[in-house]
Formats: structure tokens, sequence, C-alpha cells
């Protein structure tokens, strides 16, 4: 028994570096990699699933899937009145309203005098109100929070989602969205 | 006054690391003999130095001296004594003061206290420790000056969050650091033993008390940790696998895997590189879960102290020691030989089943943890969670501790399998029959926490085993600790396994006078009544709990507001029983007035900390033994020295 | 762990971010009457990530949107559908972020790799060891 070990093969020596080296390379690209912090739905490129809401409001019907394939692209807005940011978004909502797009909304755990209050302080560009109070439509595509707005094709698929309040610069993406979405 | 004279002695300490780093080096030159004895006194004058510092900080927390923008931002003149004591770490700069305090601390000790060591490996030792020191001492020094004085003085401090007031929080982080510290000096030994290529038993010796020191601050903090999210978080779980926890734990994993290698390498010579390897390993392991937690790069886990900037600066660091550490090995581990032989039947060979397990174990974590960062650079987002890390753990983790029961009882160097066998019987048939009668009477219990109750039982008593035939007094503190800690193991993975198979939850909506039951106990909500504190109010339940139609005890779970800053917190209520816990939490009334209970009858689930704190004792002890032991050997030393001094003056 | 000071930085933090008023949903608290039912639901929901708190199951979340999410995987699993179903179907929508247990695609499979590739390691780096030793005990 005596020490004379044969020495070990030096690529097993340097494994321990290349861990790490690999390790730090990763490390230094998360560090620096655009902050992606959001979770994207996967829904995105599929019909929107069966639903039939109630109406969350007195002034606006309910909300169906059969209602939302018109033939014509369309905005699905998911959004609270207990949702600041949702607040922030209303001026352009109702800029693209102008503009001859057609909103639905649905409403995630609302009631109805908040909503209303909410409708009456920031403007309603909405054609209808879906009352979703159990989050399942915002869970049936793939939402994850509020606002989100989601362009919906003529056909009922979902084309593209926009994830948190839509600011004044990206009105002009929202137009580009549902003109692409027309094709 | 204090603020300056603490950020002068901290420039001062500094400046000494580096004479320290330079002198040490040099004397390993041929000629620089001459400076070899300034290198210890530097140490310990350095560990001072930073100590005084420390202190300085201390008190301006305690008086709180708000012209400092670190106490105006982090402290308030009302707080109680033991918070303002606790902010003094509480906080990035004050944390990574308290960091370099107990390094500089533990360098001054090892130059005072160390003489096994070969003197030039003892001197690379501690200028590998300066050189360590000088990146923290760079990072605290230049980008988070904990003495900065503010140009008017703060009117009152920041720092009044009461939800931030709690004493698990004020203690768990600074016991963690401590270990990862710890960790520090073993890797400082590594880097010594690796330059001067004395990579043999006195280095083992040298650096196992430090092993252990770290490793019973890591799994106390560990421990308490998890017990302390258990009762604060409001569900009822003790551990998520979380980037956070997962970071705690695998300086933890790597510490006992070097704990048990450097035990082959002081006893019997072998395992010299792979110790060696450990040991730059265990240290990488706290700088990367530092890492982990501070830079926030694991999405968006923990919102507190993530600074990307700090975390380039720990990663910098990161790339420096663990990089030069690693190409260091590369460059000498050829020149390390293993050292002495033993056959596939001994304590050395299950000591290294028991290594390659703990690495297992430590690899899967760290790729897990990882693995979501690693898929995202491909554009997918995935999770990882308990579903992979439970199963893929202990498919390393079982076997280890059948090891575990077989491996302290072999000889060193070649043992005969049946010798043991006997011995080792008894508690395998004990494991055998707690799986079948778990099976039999549990048929719906998952597979996992069967196999984990059987085989923490069978460690629980399997691990008494070794003091089978020794007398019990003479019996070294060492093999007591080693008992008590793997005893420990058994233990919480049998109080663990048991949570996870047995608990029972009962969620319920009650009326004052309402009746419910979760699994042996009946429940009854006597009284919900307001109550105030210092600083919130809280709607209190009153129930009483009776097990089994035994006396009832009462239990008052909170739901508190707090006033400022506003928020709300649950605040559960346990009952302890021998062979279980009740956990009871207080949740929003609802529209008809009922209230929102919620229950959970955990059997034996306290014996998973207390087997925790059971480790963490049984480490304490093989720690006193060992040093017990290095003391008796150089007051040995001494007398035959002086003894041989007085015979040559006969002369 | 430290999680738990990040349990308290959000409570610290939730008055900014506005709350809804409703009650939460119906089985968002309340168990299934049958419990291999509910046993099955909990199952799944323990490795089921909360999307609003990243870094929880929706088991133990206060936050409502995993209460609303609870509500659905007990309606479905009561309705008699599959728990696995029930993933599927939520990962269609959320991608596999949504699942802690880790699904057979081929971007897991390292991962589901790793631990046979620890124990090839540690065999090949040991093998020699130990043959050797026996050669020489054989020899000597």
């Amino acid at each position: 028994m005596s020490e004379d070990t044969p020495k070990r093969s030096s690529l097993a020596i340097w494994l321990p570096l290349a861990l790490f080296g690999a390790f730090f390379v990763l490390v230094i690209w998360g560090l620096y990699r655009p902050a992606d912090r959001e979770v994207v739905s996967a829904f995105v490129g599929k019909p929107l699933p069966q639903f039939n809401l109630p109406a969350a409001t007195a002034e606006r019907p309910g909300l169906s899937t059969a209602e939302m394939i018109t033939g014509k692209p369309r905005l699905l807005n998911v959004f609270a009145s207990w949702c600041v940011p949702c607040a922030a978004e209303a001026p352009q909502l109702e800029a693209l309203r102008q503009r001859g797009v057609e909103i639905d909304g649905v409403a995630i755990r609302d009631r109805r005098e908040d909503l209303d209050r909410f409708l009456g302080n920031y403007g309603n560009p909405f054609a209808r109100i879906g009352k979703d109070d159990l989050s399942e439509v915002q869970v049936g595509i793939g939402s994850s929070g509020v606002p989100e707005t989601f362009v919906i094709d003529g056909k009922g698929v979902i084309r593209y989602q926009h994830l948190g309040e839509i600011r004044p610069e990206d009105v002009a993406l929202i137009l580009r969205k549902l003109q692409e979405a027309q094709s | 006054m204090i603020a300056e004279i603490g950020l002068a002695v901290l420039w001062m300490a500094a400046a000494l690391a580096l004479l320290q780093l330079f002198a040490g080096f040099s004397a390993l030159r041929p000629g620089g003999a001459v400076l070899a004895g300034i290198v210890r006194p530097l140490a310990v004058i350095q560990g001072l130095l930073v100590g005084i510092s420390f202190v300085c900080l201390i008190t301006l927390f305690l008086e709180t001296d708000l012209s400092v923008k670190l106490v105006a931002a982090n402290s308030h003149s009302m707080k109680p004594f033991i918070f303002k004591l606790a902010g003094t770490w509480g906080n990035h700069e004050g944390s990574m003061l308290l960091w370099i305090t107990v390094m500089a601390m533990s360098g001054g000790v090892v130059a005072l206290v160390e003489k096994r060591l070969r003197e030039d490996t003892l001197l690379a030792t501690l200028a590998g420790q300066a050189f360590v020191s000088l990146g923290f001492y760079a990072f605290l020094l230049l980008s988070s000056n904990p003495f900065e004085r503010l140009p008017e003085p703060a009117p009152e401090g920041q720092g009044l969050n009461p939800l931030l007031q709690d004493v698990g929080l004020a203690f768990h982080p600074p016991t963690l650091y401590v270990g990862y510290v710890g960790l520090s000096v073993a890797f400082s030994f590594a880097i010594g033993a690796l330059i001067t290529r004395d990579v043999g038993p006195s280095f083992a010796r040298a650096m196992r008390p430090w092993v252990l020191g770290a490793w019973i601050f890591l799994t106390v903090g560990i421990t308490a940790g998890s017990y302390w999210a258990y009762y604060t978080l409001g569900w009822g779980g003790w551990w998520f696998w979380d980037p956070v926890e997962n970071a705690s734990l695998m300086p933890w994993l790597a510490a006992t895997a070097l704990l048990h290698s450097s035990s082959v390498l002081a006893s019997r010579n072998a395992l010299r590189a792979w110790t060696v390897m450990l040991g730059v390993i265990a240290f990488s392991m706290s700088m990367v879960g530092t890492f982990l937690v501070r830079s926030g790069i694991l999405t968006s886990v923990h919102a507190f102290a993530v600074d990307p900037e700090r975390g380039s600066f720990i990663l910098a660091l990161l790339a420096i020691y663990i990089g030069g550490a690693l190409a260091l090995f590369g460059i000498r581990a050829s020149t390390v030989t293993e050292g002495e032989r033993f056959s596939l039947f001994s304590r050395e060979a299950s000591l290294v089943f028991n290594n390659v397990m703990l690495c297992g174990i430590l690899g899967i974590v760290l790729l897990g943890t990882l693995y979501p960062l690693m898929t995202e650079a491909f554009g997918a987002k995935v999770s990882v969670g308990p579903p992979y890390f439970n199963p893929v753990s202990a498919i390393f983790a079982i076997p280890m501790m059948l090891m575990m029961g077989v491996g302290p009882l072999l000889r060193w160097r070649k043992d005969r399998p049946s010798r043991i066998t006997a011995t080792v019987a008894i508690p395998a048939l004990i494991v055998a029959l707690v799986l079948l009668g778990v099976v039999v009477l549990f048929p719906s219990a998952r597979l996992l926490p069967m196999l984990g109750i059987a085989v923490g039982i069978g460690l629980a008593i399997g691990s008494w085993l070794p003091l089978r035939g020794r007398n019990l007094r003479r019996t070294p503190l060492a093999v007591w600790g080693m008992v008590l800690a793997h005893c420990g193991i058994g233990v919480a993975l049998f109080g663990a396994a048991s949570e996870s198979a047995f608990s029972v939850e009962r969620l319920a909506a009650m009326n004052i006078g309402d009746t419910q039951s979760v699994g042996p106990i009946a429940l009854k909500l006597e009284a919900m009544e307001p109550v105030a504190g210092p600083n919130w109010t809280a709607i209190e339940a009153t129930i009483s709990a009776s097990y089994k139609g035994g006396p009832p005890v009462t239990l008052h779970p909170q739901a508190r507001t707090f006033s400022s800053p506003p928020g709300e917190r649950t605040e559960s209520a346990l009952h302890t029983r021998w062979n279980g816990q009740l956990y009871a939490v207080l949740g929003d009334e609802g529209d008809d007035g009922r209230w929102q209970m919620r229950f959970w009858w955990k059997p034996f689930v306290p014996l998973l900390w207390l087997g925790g704190l059971l480790v963490a004792f049984g480490g304490l002890l093989a720690l006193l033994g060992r040093v017990a032991e290095d003391v008796k050997r150089v007051r040995l030393l001494d007398k035959i020295a002086f003894r041989k001094a007085q015979q040559d003056m006969l002369k | 762990m430290k999680r738990l000071i990040l349990a308290l930085m959000l409570l610290f933090a939730a008055p900014v971010v506005a709350q809804d008023q409703l009650p939460p949903a119906p089985l968002a608290y309340k168990q299934l009457d049958d419990p291999a039912q509910e046993a099955k639901a909990q199952r799944l929901m323990e490795t089921l990530r909360c999307l609003k708190c990243q870094s929880q199951s929706i088991a133990d979340s206060d936050a409502p949107m995993a209460g609303d999410m609870r509500h659905q995987v007990r309606t479905r699993i009561a309705a008699g559908e599959d728990p696995e179903a029930i993933r599927a179907w939520l990962i269609e929508r959320y991608g596999d972020y949504v699942s802690y247990a880790p699904q057979n695609k081929p971007i897991m499979w390292p991962l589901f790799a790793a631990p046979l590739v620890f124990l090839l390691i540690a065999a090949l780096l040991l093998r020699g060891r130990f043959r050797r030793v026996k050669v020489k005990e054989d020899t000597a």
C-alpha cells in the first residue's frame, strides 16, 4: 500500500473548472438579459374557449364566445375596477374605440357598484362587459393578471396578447396587430 | 467621531490584509523568510481592528446616531433594544461588515492557535485568507461604506417597520452567514495546502474544527429558518425547494461531505485531492448561494435585498476566488497523490459512498435550481419543484441513509462483511418490518413517505450501534457526536415523512359555537374578539381543541392588521403534543358572517426540527471532543519540549 | 427561510397593489366532500404554480387568483376529470411554467438524465481506484 497512486487523467481534473465556467456564463447572461418577468399566454394562436358571461353592469350586455366571432377583428380587454393601471389605460382604450375598434371587456372579480363608479370616472369604451368572478375566462385564455388585452380575429382566434396597460405609444402597435388579424 | 474611527480602523485592517497577503506569499519564496515572522501578528491585529470597527457600528446603532446614513435608513429611536442591535446586520452594508468581521477574527484565531500545520502551509493559508478578505474589504469600502455620514442629520430614522421586527428575522440570516464564513476558512486551508503541496492529515486536522463549526451554524440556521417559515407563512409547509432555500441547503450538503472526507484524510491519509476539492466547493456554494439570493437572478423569488449591481460584485468575487481556486486545483491536483489505499469493504469506502451521494444531491439541487434559467436561454419558461426534487434527491438520499447505518460499524482500511452482518441485521429487520407495517396499515400512502418512515426509524435506532461493546464512559466525545448527529438525521427524516404521509387538513367556515374535527382532534370555535398590540390590532379566535376526547386546550390564532406601515398578517396558533402538532389559522370573514378557518393535524412533525437540533448538538459534541483532544496534544507536546529543555540545561 | 422575508415584504407592499373586495371563490377554501377526490385535488394543487406570487404553489397562497385556480381544480376533479388532464389544460394556457412537475419534453430530458449522469461519472472516477486495489491485493 504505497503512495505511488497513478496520476488521474488531466481531463477529469479540469472538469470542475469547466462546469464553473458554464455556470459563470449562464448567470452573466441571466444578470444582463432583458427583464422578462411576465407570464406570457401560451394560448395565442388558438381559438377562444367556450364561455358565456353574464353582464357585469346594467349599461352593457354580457359576453359570450359566439358574440365575439363577428368576422371582424376586435379587442378583448381583461380589467378590473380595483386595478390601478386599468384606469391609466382608459384613455388609450377610448382612443382605440374612436378609431372604430370594437372592444369587449372582462371584469375580473368586480362588484357592480365599484365597476359603475370606475366606468363613470374613466369612461366606458366597451361594447360588452362580461362578469368573471371566478377568473374562469381569465384562466381560460391564459391571462395571469390585469390589465391584459387580446386581439381576437374574425374567426374568434386569439392573435396577440398585450401584457400590462396600453400606454399611448402602444396604440399604434395594437392597431397594427388588429390590421394583421384581418388578413 | 465613532463613525470616523470605525471607518479608519476598517481601512487600516484592509491595509494590513494587503500586507498579510504580500508577506505571506513572499515568505514562501526563497529569501523571503524575513517576512514570515510578521504574518501571524498581522492576522491577529487585522482581526482585532475589524472587531473594533464592528463594535463602532453596533454603538452607532444602539445610540441611534442619525447623522449616519445607514442608521437613519435602517433604525429608529423608538425601536426596542434587541432590534436596534439586530439592525446592525439587518442590512446590506452591516451584514457585509459582519461577514468580514467573522472572517478576519477567524483568521486571527487560526494565526494564534494553529500549531500542527507546517509553517509554510500556514503562511499560505493566511495569505489565502487575506486574499479572500481583500475582495470583501474592497466591496465594503468602495461600494457600500457602512459609516457614511449624511450632510444633515436625519430628524428620525426610517426603520420602524413592525413587520420586519421579528426575532427570527434578526438572528436567522447572521447564523447562516457565520456558517458561510466558516467555510471560507476551510477554503483558505485548502488553498494553502494546494500551494505548498502539503495535502495531508495535518491539513485535514487543522481544517476540521472550522468545517465542523461552520456546519453547526448552517444546520441550526436551516433548521430554525424552516421552522420559522412553517410557523409564519400560515399554510403548514416547511420546505418548498424554493431557490432561496436551496441556496442555504447547498453549502450544508457540501460541508457535510467535506466533514466526512476530512475525517478520512485526518485518520487515514486518504482522499487527499477529493478533500481539497470539497473545501473549494463548500465555499463556492456559500458564495453561489449569496449570489443567487442577492442578485435576484432567479425569477422574482425574493423581493428582499435584491440589487443586480451588488449581485455583479459578488459574481466578480466568485469568479476570482472560485475560478482561481479551481485553476490552481487543476494545476496542482495531478501532483497530489490519492494517499493510502483501502478495500471496497471498509470504513473509507462507506464514507466515499456517502460523499458521492451527498454530491449527487448537491448536483441535483444546483441543477434543478438553475434549470429554469438554463431553459430560458433556449426560450422556454419552465418550473422545477417538489415533484422533481423529492424523488430525485431520494434516489441518492435513501441509499446514503442505509449506508449511514452500516458505515460507522466498519473498520478502517479493510473489513469482512461477516463481522457485522449480525449487528446490522437488527436495524435492517426493523426497517423491513416498519415498511411492511406501513404498507399494510396505510395502503393509500405514497411510496416516498413510506420509505422515509421506515428508513428514518431504522437509522434513528441503527445509529446507536457503534456504541455497542464500547465502554460508554471512555467513548470519545466525537463518537457520541457522530451517533447523535446520525440519529438526528433519522429522527428528522421520520418527522418529515410522517408529516407528508399522514397530515390531515380541514378547511372550514365556522360560526361561534360551531364544532369541527381534524384527524383525532375535536375543535370548537368559542369566541371571536378584537385584541390590540403595540402597533397592531387583531381579530383573535378562541378555539378549544381536544385530542381524542381528552381535556381541551385553548388556541388563539389571530388576523393582525398593522397601522404603520399598513399591512396584514395571520398569526397561526400551534399546539404541540408528543405525537404531533395542531396548526390553526384564522382566515377572512365570509359574507354570511362565518369565519374561514384552516386546521392541520401533523403527526410527529416536531421531530423534524428536533432532529435538526439533535444533528447540530451532535456536531457541537464532536467539535468539543476534537478541540479537547487538540488541547491535550498541544499540552503534551509542550511538556515534552519543556522536559527536553530541562535535560539540555542539566547537561 | 428567506422566503418569509419575501412574504413579509409582499405584505408590506400589499396596500400599494389594490385587491378586489369579492369573497373568495366557493371552492377556494372549501374541501371536496369525497376525501379521495380532495386528496387528488390537493396533490395536484401542490404542484401548480401560483402565477401571481411567482414562487408559491396555488395550494399555499392567499392570492385571489390562486383561490380561483383552486376552485377550478376542485370543480374539475369533482366532475371526474383526471388530474393530469387538468394539468395539461393549464399548460396549454400558461406553458410549462405553471407546473412544478417537469413535463416529458425534450428540453427537460437533460434534467431527468442528470442523476444517471452523476452516478456514471462517480462510477468512472471510482472504478479505477477500487479495481487497482483489488489487483494489488490479489497479487500480494
